[in-house]
């Protein structure tokens, strides 16, 4: 199962074109569901406006060169490493998340295209990877899911209460899930394989077409809105709000888990 | 004046939730942010807006007290204990403000449960708790007989 690549396997019964197919359908929902979503919420049209009213407010200039600097600083410290968490937990959960998410759907969609059938070796690194990213997504997930979700753990809401706001988180966790519990009855031989497959299509095909009703998108709007604070943090707007203390920070923290209950 | 949410500033960590004290900070169901779900019932006392850590929380002034084009905003720095305010005057006048919260580390000063339970004689004495020590005097003043005038009818 670590080994073998489970698309290869499956296309002896479905042509790899639908395969490529289906992802590519799966990449056009997201780019249309993201589009959709920003022209719904006019996320676009604010953000610009709140950029120029920062622009404006502004009493620094910031040049192109610190604009990159700033863009690079957005996408190290809040992208690659999560950094807008102040919560550790919360921070290693969304990395293992993220990153399990990115090993998973980069190489499912690279030994679709270029590894699609048992004429074509995989490299054995793809479907380590593949597996290793969906179980990683699993970790977080599930973790976030019982442990770290804030209607959970600040409101004292039931892990089992669903709302809009678990469409994401759910149907990320169900596509990661049955992934692996396919790919492992697909390489034992199992009667089941065929059910769990076709569930586990159900549920990735749930995760890239609720695009416009989830929280999919947060990945896309997430880093703006991180470059943003930045630059109004450089231009000294800083959102109207009072610069920093110049005092030495020697007092600690009392800051505690919120528990509302 | 009620609060509200830059949701995309916030990040869902539910600390207004928790130290709000009219309990009307709460999670939305559908972005799994932070919003103010009665905002009637808000003494904008600024807990939330003190609290969160992203400083996603403002307030919106009534029209009749705080006009268009104002700012009225908070940040409470909790490692270098302070607090500092700036103040946007609708004229372009600009105030701003920095006070220490504490001069100590915090969960340095002991609780009342940290102290000896008082003698009976300590519960019966005029003097209260830690006097006359924390008012940094020797013994409380006091009139004695002889400081008094004789009362004339």
């Amino acid at each position: 199962m670590l080994f073998s690549n489970p698309f290869a396997e499956l296309s002896a019964s479905i042509a790899p074109i639908i395969m490529q197919t289906y992802v590519v359908i799966m990449i056009v929902l997201v780019a249309g569901g993201t589009l959709y979503d920003m022209a719904h919420k006019k996320s676009a049209t604010y953000f610009f406006r709140n950029w120029r009213s920062a622009k404006s407010k502004g009493t620094q200039n910031v040049s192109s060169g610190q604009m990159v600097s700033l863009a690079i600083q957005t996408a190290v410290v809040d992208g690659l490493t999560s950094g807008e968490f102040c919560n550790v937990q919360r921070r290693v959960a969304h990395l293992v998340t993220m990153y399990g998410f990115l090993a998973y759907v980069v190489t499912a969609a690279v030994m679709v295209f270029f590894y699609p059938t048992p004429a074509t070796p995989t490299p054995a690194i793809l479907p380590q990877l593949w597996n290793f990213g969906a179980l990683m997504i699993c970790i977080g997930g599930y973790w976030f899911w019982f442990f770290i979700r804030v209607d959970v753990v600040a409101e004292g809401n039931s892990p089992l209460r669903l709302v809009r706001a678990d469409l994401f988180i759910l149907s990320l966790i169900a596509s990661a899930t049955l992934a692996l519990i396919w790919a492992y009855l697909q390489a034992a031989g199992s009667a089941w394989t065929n059910v769990f497959l076709v569930l586990y299509i159900m549920a990735t095909t749930l995760l890239f077409a609720s695009v416009p009703w989830s929280k999919f998108s947060h990945m896309f709007f997430k880093p703006a809105a991180a470059f943003q604070k930045r630059v109004a943090e450089a231009n000294g707007s800083r959102r109207n709000l009072p610069s920093p203390a110049d005092k030495p920070e020697t007092f600690g923290s009392t800051r505690r888990r919120p528990r509302h209950y | 004046m009620p609060t509200f949410v830059y949701m995309t500033s916030c990040d869902g960590c539910g600390h207004c939730v928790d130290i709000c004290p009219s309990n009307i900070m709460h999670i939305d169901t559908t972005y799994r942010r932070a919003f103010n779900i009665e905002p009637n019932m808000c003494w904008e006392c600024y807990s939330c807006v003190k609290a969160c850590p992203q400083n996603a929380i403002d307030v919106r002034g009534y029209a009749d007290f705080a006009p268009l084009g104002h700012s009225v905003r908070v940040l409470r720095e909790e490692e270098k204990a302070t607090i500092s305010w700036k103040i946007k005057f609708r004229d372009g006048r600009e105030k701003n403000f920095e006070s220490p919260i504490r001069t100590t580390p915090w969960g340095s000063i002991k609780s009342p449960a940290d102290y000896a339970m008082p003698s009976p004689e300590a519960m019966k004495s005029q003097e209260l708790a830690h006097e006359p020590d924390s008012l940094n005097v020797d013994r409380l003043p006091a009139l004695t007989p002889d400081q008094l005038k004789p009362w004339v009818a």
